[in-house]
Parts: C-alpha cells; sequence; structure tokens
C-alpha cells in the first residue's frame, strides 16, 4: 500500500465549511420520532436558519420552535423564555414529544435546562405534558452529527428507564441516512420477518405523502411507546464506526444488558454482509432470498462495469461515518479514494477507513478531519481527482475542476430527489454503483469529439 | 375569529387585521414569541443580505460555524466581476476560543484570508456567540485596517440584539463608513445611486440599463453586484433611489445628513411602481436634462408596447384566481399588490416578517376589504389563511414553499433567494410566466385537497341530475 502524503495545511480560517452545526443535527433526529417537535433553546436566527437549510433538502415543512431569546434573556438567563416558549408550542402544536437542543448561545451564558425542566413540571405538572427531552449541542465543540447521535443517546437515556420484558425485537440506529435509506431498512427488517425500532425514522416525517391538509406535525417517526421499551429488544445495531464512545446503544447494553452491534454502515459488498450477518445473528434466520438475488445481481454488475471506472480518482467527503461507507464501498470496485474528507474532528477517520478497506484498497487515501473545501482544494492539483462523491456542497470545485460530482448524503439542494437518494444494503450499493459508472461514461462521452452511441 | 383561536396564539392576536375591519392598529417590531415558530431570521440575517452582494469585499463570519454556513451563497446576488462575496468564511470558533476569547483567531484569520484573496474590503460580522464573550471586534479590525490597508469593518450583528431590521441597520453603519473616500470629480450632475436592489438573478443589469437609456449615470450599485470602490465614491451622486423595506433606508438617510443629497423611495416590481420610479428620476433631472423626460417617456411606451400584449395572454388564464404573500419587507408587498392587479387576480392576504405601522396601514388603505394583514407570521398562521381564503397562488420564500405545496397550492419564490429577474417591465413578464406556471399546472388537480372537493363537486353534480 502507497500512501500519497503531502504537508498538512493548516490554515486558521474555515472556507466553505465540510459540516453544519450541532443543534442541526440534533433537529432532524428529534423529526424521527412520532409527534415530536425539535425546539431550539436560543435566538431565533439559528433555528430559521436550520429550517431553511432542512427544507432545501427534504422541501417538507420544517417546523421547528425557538425560545427567540432577546438581549435581555442572554443577560438574565433563558430559563422564562424557554417554558413560555414550550407551552406555546404545547398549545398550538399539540406535540407527544419536544426536544430541546441548546445553541451556542444559552451553552455560553450556562443555561441549565436540567433545571429549567425540573421548575417547568413543578410549576405546570397538573397540565397534560408532552415528554420532554433535552440534548446539550454547543456548536464550538462538534458537528451536525455529534448534535444528531447526542438526540439519539438522550432519547434513549430519558426515555426507556425501565427494563421492558424481552420481546425479540431490533432497535436499529441508523445515523443521518436519507428517508429512502430508512424505509429499505424497514423492508429488509419486514422481510426477515424481525420487529424492528428504528431511531429515529424520518422516512415519512421528512417526506411525506400530499396530504388534504396541512398537518401541524407530520405523521411517522418513532413511536414514543417503542422508544420507551427499546430495553426490550433482543439487540441492537447502530450503524458508524466513528460513533462516540457513548450512544444510544452503549447506554441500553449498559443499563440492560441489551447487546450492541456497532457496524459501519452498510455501504458496499462487504459491510453490507456485515449487517445481514448480523441481523440473521440476532434473528436466528437466514436472509431472505430476494437479498441473496439482490447481493448476486450487485456482484454481477460490479464485474460488468469494473473497466469503466478502476484506477479512478475520488475525493470524497461528509459525515465521517458516510465517508467511511462510500470509502468501503469505491475500494471494492477498483476506484482509488485519494481523499476522504469530514468536517469533524477526533474521529478516528483513518482507522476506519483502513479497517473497512483492508484487503481490497490498492493505496490508502489521505485522510483528513477538520477539513474544510478549501483544504481540499489546495491540493486539488496533486490529487488529481476524476471524480467527487459527496454533497451538494462540492459542486463549485467539481465545476471548476471539470468532474462530475456524485451527489450523496446531506444537503444535497441542487439537485432533486436528495431524500430519496439509496444508498444502503445491496440494493443502494447496487443504485450508487450504477450512478458512478454513469457518471464516468457521461463525462467519457461528453468530452469525446464523437460522442460514441454504444459504451 | 373564533375559528382561528385554536391557530393563532391570544398573544399574537393583534398581529392580524382585515383590511375594512375597523381602524388598522397592528403591533409590529415586536420580538417574536418564544415557541411561535417565527420565520424570522436575526440581527446577523439583515446584515449580511444587505451587505452579502458586495462582490469584491471579503465576508468574515466570526462565531460558531452555522451562521456562516447556512448563508453560503444561498442568495442569486449576480455579480459582473469579481464573486468572493459567494465563499463563506467563518472563524468557526472552537471552545478555546469561547473561553479564552476569540480575538486572536479573528486576527489571525483576516490575516490569512486579506493576504489569500486581496479583497478591496473586509465585513467582520459579529454573531451572538461574539456578543457575549464580548470580543473587541472595533479594535481587531482598526489594527488590521492599518496593518493590510484595506478598510476593515466590523458589522454589529449580534443576532439576539434585535430582529432583521436592526442588522439593516448594522450594515448600513459599516458601509457608511466607506462613504466619502473615493474620487468623485468625472461623476455626472444627473447621476443617481441604486439603494437596496441585490441583483438577484441580474435584475439591476435590467434597471441600470433603463437609466442609461434615459441618460442617467449610475455611480454605484448599493449593493447588488456592488464594488467598495463604487460605495466610497458613492456621495457624489445627486440623488438616491432607496428601493425595498428600507434595508438601506438608513445609509439614503445618513448621506442626507452627511452630504445632503437626497432620496427617492422606488419600487422596480411591476409596471405602475417601475414607471413611477423612472418618472421620478426624470422629474428630478428635468431643469438639468429638459429631454429626459421625453426619453424616458419614450422608453416607457416601447417597453409598455412590448410587454402589454404578453401579459394579456397570461391574465386570461389568471383572472379571478386568488393570491397570498408573504414577505421579508413590506414595500414589496406594495408593489405586488399592484402587480396581481394587472394579472387579474384578488389579493388576499398580505404578511411582512418585518413591517412597521405605517406600512401596514398603507397596505390596509390599498387592498381590498376583507384582506388579511399580518405581521410576523408563523406555518400555522399561514397554512390557517391559505385554507380560510382557498388561495390558488402563495407568494413567499423557501421556508414557505412546502406549506403552499402541502395544501396544494402553486408557489412563486419572491425571496432573497430567488433565480428568475422579476424587476422591470422584462421582470413583469417573467413574473406573470412563473405566476402562471404557479396556478395552472395540472399537478394541482391531483394534490389531495383539491381532487377532494373536485370528486364532491362531480357527486353532487351526479345527484342533482338523478334528480
Ligand atoms: S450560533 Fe451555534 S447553534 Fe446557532 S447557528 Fe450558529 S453555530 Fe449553529
Ligand atoms: S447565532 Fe445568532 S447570529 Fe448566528 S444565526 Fe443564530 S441568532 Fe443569528
Amino acid at each position: 500500500m502507497s500512501k500519497v502524503k503531502t504537508a498538512r495545511p493548516n490554515f486558521v480560517s474555515t472556507t466553505n465549511a465540510c459540516k453544519l452545526c450541532t443543534p442541526l443535527g440534533a433537529s432532524l433526529a428529534f423529526r424521527g420520532v412520532e409527534g415530536a417537535i425539535p425546539f431550539l433553546h436560543g435566538s431565533q436566527g439559528c433555528a430559521t436558519y436550520m429550517r431553511r437549510y432542512i427544507i432545501s433538502h427534504f422541501r417538507e415543512p420544517v417546523d421547528i420552535a425557538s425560545s427567540a431569546l432577546g438581549e435581555k434573556n442572554a443577560i438574565y438567563g433563558g430559563g422564562p423564555n424557554l417554558k413560555k416558549g414550550i407551552l406555546n408550542v404545547m398549545k398550538k402544536y399539540e406535540p407527544k414529544l419536544i426536544g430541546v437542543a441548546t445553541t451556542c448561545l444559552t451553552e455560553t451564558i450556562g443555561d441549565d435546562v436540567p433545571m429549567y425542566f425540573h421548575e417547568f413540571y413543578k410549576e405546570f405538572g397538573d397540565l397534560d405534558l408532552p415528554d420532554l427531552v433535552r440534548v446539550s449541542t454547543p456548536s464550538y465543540n462538534g458537528t451536525h452529527m455529534d448534535g444528531w447521535h447526542g438526540a439519539v443517546r438522550s432519547l434513549v437515556e430519558q426515555l426507556c428507564l425501565e427494563k421492558a420484558a424481552d420481546d425479540g425485537r431490533v432497535n436499529i440506529l441508523p445515523s443521518l441516512v436519507s428517508c429512502e435509506d430508512v424505509r429499505h431498512l424497514r423492508d429488509i427488517c419486514d422481510h426477515f420477518g424481525i420487529k424492528a425500532t428504528i431511531l429515529p425514522d424520518i422516512s415519512e416525517s421528512l417526506d411525506g405523502p400530499a396530504l388534504e391538509d396541512y398537518v401541524k406535525i407530520p405523521e411517522g417517526g418513532t413511536p414514543i411507546s417503542e422508544i420507551k421499551t427499546m430495553s426490550a429488544a433482543a439487540g441492537t445495531i447502530e450503524f458508524g464506526r466513528c460513533l462516540p464512545p457513548k450512544t444510544g446503544g452503549t447506554s441500553l447494553e449498559e443499563r440492560f444488558g441489551v447487546a450492541n452491534h456497532r457496524i459501519g454502515l452498510p455501504m458496499g459488498l462487504r459491510e453490507s454482509d456485515r449487517f445481514f450477518e448480523t441481523l440473521e445473528a440476532i434473528s436466528g434466520r437466514p436472509m431472505p432470498r430476494r437479498y441473496e438475488l439482490e447481493r448476486g445481481r450487485l456482484v454481477d454488475a460490479y464485474v460488468d462495469g469494473h473497466k469503466y471506472i478502476f484506477g479512478k480518482r475520488a475525493v470524497v467527503y461528509g459525515e465521517e461515518d458516510l465517508v467511511v461507507g462510500l470509502c468501503a464501498f469505491l475500494s471494492e470496485i477498483g476506484v482509488d479514494v485519494v481523499l476522504a474528507g469530514t468536517g469533524a474532528r477526533g474521529k478516528g477517520l483513518e482507522e476506519a477507513i483502513a479497517k473497512v478497506t483492508d484487503g481490497v484498497a490498492r493505496m490508502a487515501p489521505e485522510v483528513r478531519e477538520g477539513v474544510d473545501f478549501h483544504d481540499i482544494a489546495a491540493e486539488a492539483g496533486e490529487l488529481a481527482p476524476d471524480l467527487l462523491v459527496g454533497h451538494s456542497k462540492g459542486y463549485r470545485y467539481a465545476k471548476a475542476w471539470n468532474v462530475p460530482l456524485v451527489r450523496v448524503g446531506f444537503p444535497i439542494h441542487d439537485r432533486f430527489g436528495g431524500q430519496r437518494t439509496l444508498t444502503l444494503g445491496y440494493k443502494g450499493t447496487q443504485t450508487l454503483f450504477d450512478r458512478v459508472v454513469n457518471a464516468v461514461i457521461e463525462k467519457k462521452q461528453a468530452d469525446s469529439p464523437i460522442g460514441y452511441g454504444y459504451i | 375569529m373564533s375559528t382561528t383561536s385554536s391557530t393563532i396564539l391570544e398573544e399574537r392576536q393583534d398581529q392580524i387585521h382585515r383590511t375594512g375591519e375597523g381602524a388598522i392598529d397592528i403591533a409590529c417590531n415586536r420580538e417574536s414569541l418564544a415557541g411561535a415558530v417565527s420565520q424570522r431570521a436575526c440581527v446577523f440575517c439583515g446584515s449580511r443580505v444587505v451587505l452579502y452582494p458586495i462582490a469584491d469585499a471579503l465576508h468574515l463570519v466570526h462565531g460558531p460555524i452555522g451562521c456562516a454556513v447556512y448563508t453560503w451563497d444561498i442568495r442569486g446576488s449576480l455579480s459582473s466581476g469579481p464573486e468572493l462575496h459567494r465563499l463563506s468564511f467563518s472563524t468557526d470558533l472552537q471552545e478555546t476560543d469561547v473561553i479564552f476569547g476569540g480575538e486572536k483567531k479573528l486576527e489571525a484569520a483576516l490575516d490569512e484570508l486579506i493576504d489569500r484573496h486581496s479583497p478591496k474590503a473586509a465585513f467582520v460580522y459579529s454573531t451572538c456567540i461574539v456578543g457575549l464573550i464580548g470580543d473587541d471586534m472595533e479594535a481587531v479590525c482598526r489594527k488590521m485596517t492599518e496593518k493590510k490597508g484595506i478598510p476593515v469593518l466590523p458589522v454589529m450583528s449580534e443576532g439576539f440584539k434585535g430582529n432583521k431590521r436592526a442588522g439593516y441597520l448594522a450594515a448600513c453603519k459599516a458601509m457608511f463608513r466607506l462613504i466619502g473616500q473615493g474620487d468623485t470629480s468625472d461623476v455626472s450632475p444627473v447621476s443617481i445611486n441604486i439603494f437596496g436592489d441585490f441583483n438577484l438573478a441580474g435584475e439591476i443589469w435590467i434597471i441600470r440599463e433603463y437609466f442609461e437609456k434615459m441618460g442617467v449615470q449610475v455611480v454605484a450599485n448599493v449593493t447588488g453586484d456592488g464594488r467598495v470602490a463604487d460605495i466610497a465614491r458613492c456621495h457624489g451622486a445627486a440623488l438616491n433611489l432607496v428601493q425595498c423595506s428600507g434595508a438601506t433606508l438608513d445609509l439614503a438617510k445618513m448621506m442626507e445628513e452627511e452630504f445632503g443629497i437626497p432620496y427617492k423611495r422606488v419600487s422596480y416590481l411591476g409596471i405602475e411602481d417601475m414607471a413611477d420610479s423612472l418618472y421620478k428620476v426624470a422629474d428630478f433631472f428635468k431643469d438639468k436634462d429638459p429631454g429626459i423626460v421625453e426619453r424616458t417617456q419614450a422608453l416607457v411606451r416601447d417597453e409598455l408596447n412590448k410587454l402589454m400584449p404578453e401579459l394579456a395572454r397570461y391574465r386570461k388564464d389568471l383572472e379571478g384566481k386568488k393570491v397570498a404573500m408573504y414577505v421579508g419587507g413590506s414595500f414589496k408587498a406594495f408593489s405586488l399588490v399592484k402587480a396581481f392587479r394587472h394579472l387579474g387576480m384578488q389579493v388576499v392576504m398580505v404578511g411582512s416578517q418585518t413591517g412597521t405601522k405605517e406600512d401596514y396601514a398603507e397596505l390596509a388603505e390599498i387592498t381590498d376589504p376583507g384582506t388579511v394583514i399580518i405581521d410576523d407570521a408563523n406555518p400555522l398562521e399561514l397554512s390557517h389563511f391559505i385554507k380560510e381564503k382557498d388561495v390558488d397562488v402563495f407568494v413567499g420564500g423557501v421556508k414557505e414553499r412546502p406549506i403552499a405545496y402541502k395544501l396544494g397550492v402553486g408557489f412563486c419564490d419572491h425571496n432573497h433567494e430567488r433565480k428568475e429577474a422579476l424587476e422591470g417591465f422584462a421582470g413583469m413578464l417573467n413574473f406573470a410566466r412563473e405566476i402562471h406556471a404557479s396556478a395552472m399546472s395540472p399537478v394541482w388537480q391531483f394534490a389531495p385537497r383539491r381532487a377532494n372537493r373536485a370528486n364532491l363537486a362531480k357527486e353532487a353534480r351526479k345527484e342533482a341530475a338523478n334528480e
């Protein structure tokens, strides 16, 4: 294995960041709980900006409440506004759950949300209160993925308080994947005959059908009753090789002895195999034939398409675990990942990539944590990529370098259907594979003076 | 208003008015209500909107990452030259910066970025957290101005210190520091500055062409397709034209006070307002340039001759359809109300994030009885009125779009993010085309709200026939 090594640029400023802020991730996760509304404890701007950002990807109404703190609150504390805001949200939205995420502002002034909750229960305990869940999400201390995982862990820790009677179900903590991915996971479990609790489940709440009326809180999401009884499961599968040490999965394992299976995002053949094997192990049932066929077709497609893409050089960026999954997949099909970058820091990205690419990759990619697009661009000449794989934000670079961008992840707001991009399992890998091969062929065709009509 | 009470919080009742139902006395310029899911943003957002299109300046957001990321290149402001404004710069404050202060990092970031991009000026935006940790941005900027030899201007835009309007003012204050520094020796006595237009989808280029045809020199675009050097010498112009709900009104006022330059409020949206604005300018300069009135009339005549027959085609389909709008500043709403009249459409709801008492009074004046006027609305209220009024087309920004779509209602993006030029006579045609496409698409018949209604009507007809 050879390794491309370049002197790592060391910029102070961030240009075109490759990450989002912590409460955004928490808000997204809360949106995947039945009857829940995310609530940002901070000033109005953060909530509005995040709504706008999320809407441009999902094209769904995204109501995120805010305690709308003003100058006085910033000085004297945000408690009164938080309580008033919760009451107002209760009145108007009648939520089953309010997920409160702090922002940089309230973290810095040191607002004590658990205490405010405590007071709130004392003052309004006679009302029919929704479940309240809180998560601490200072953005100067992480990225949207920390917010996401933090929210999931908070949901599990603050809602699932007792050991429920074993019922053989499987908990799946899928990480930030698309709505279509979640639907696919659900189908897989159905076909296995497994009862699954997927937390969070954004498949409907962030990709809902056209309806007669504007619903205050969209249908779908993980049922709260299921979250409260996740301790009944035969096991938890959490996706991610770069997860924090403590997660929803570890919490269930520690407190209730629910075995936690931490595996990578099932992207590519080998990581998908691991997922299906884990399902087999937990359920004691063999993989249904339809997935054997899907797997077989995928291998067949790998063979059919290998020549178009072998040795192509890809730059991959985005959420740490998505990047790992993409590296697993791309290395399998003979694409050399020359740079793998994430905006997050301290996630062990390099080791995770080494693990999933072991035995197939011809080279280890340059791995960058805490990267922004300027860092990536600074090396573009040397990297000479043929392909970019990541979210929409890489577009201007793909355009400048005249290479195709295969859009995956979040956000995809310069194309249609980001919420329906499938990447997980054999089927998702198949979709991704077709897109990668076609992107390369399309580029070749477009650049060719002849433009061959056959491939 | 009993039917609405479940949707509208008591504390917000006095921010809603219906034209014709008593004297208008809307409460506005209030802080958004906690938990109300306001569509508003923050002070920083207001500053960013105004300054963003200055294309040869560096725009550095001092704060944690979110504020910069969410404003990265979302607007459709085009530049005819440099495109520095389309990059998103941030100091990405980390925990240690929050504890020990971010001044050093800010300084280093400016040092690095100014060397890298050689901008003509730098704007440094403060965000909530900077206001809290108390970084002395003023001092850092002063130091960097000296060190780098370009104006480095602090924009005091801590998000929590008010709403978008406060951000407009902060932006104007920052820009005002530039004005008066440039050479004005070649500025014509018949000259203007275009204030408050952001050159969305190249709109300023349409408007500039009109003025050039009239023989008026445009000194500076503030801020669409903006350049630092133009702004620095814009005090040489004879007149400031302020468009929009006053994002740059404060700047015009400062210039009037300091340099004695008068200003006029204008709008480039819709037919009357566009023509009126041009005539206002012609009128202002007619003593200096007697031919200007005639030239302007000819220009308007030519444009209308082209436009009107085309509009008539759209109007045939759109006649009688109902429209609602929710805009940032309410000034735009005046023009839109009139523009919709040309399309034969009826405006049944007008709302704004940051209107003033006077704005709302004027809206009450020009709208039909029963029209809902609303300040600082939220998704539930908007959807409530869309249904109550049975709206065909909704005009708003990205956050409003899914609300309309979920209700099976056409939508037209008329916000800072639009990528379609809607100003001027040419823009009016684009606007008509877009409204037409929004209202007339066959997809609405499949949207449940209308599909179900059509089914009901069909059944009623069947029953009537059977009787
Ligand atoms: S202040 Fe923090 S939470 Fe708010 S947008 Fe900025 S980074 Fe995100
Ligand atoms: S942190 Fe403050 S400045 Fe930044 S988006 Fe939030 S409210 Fe606006």
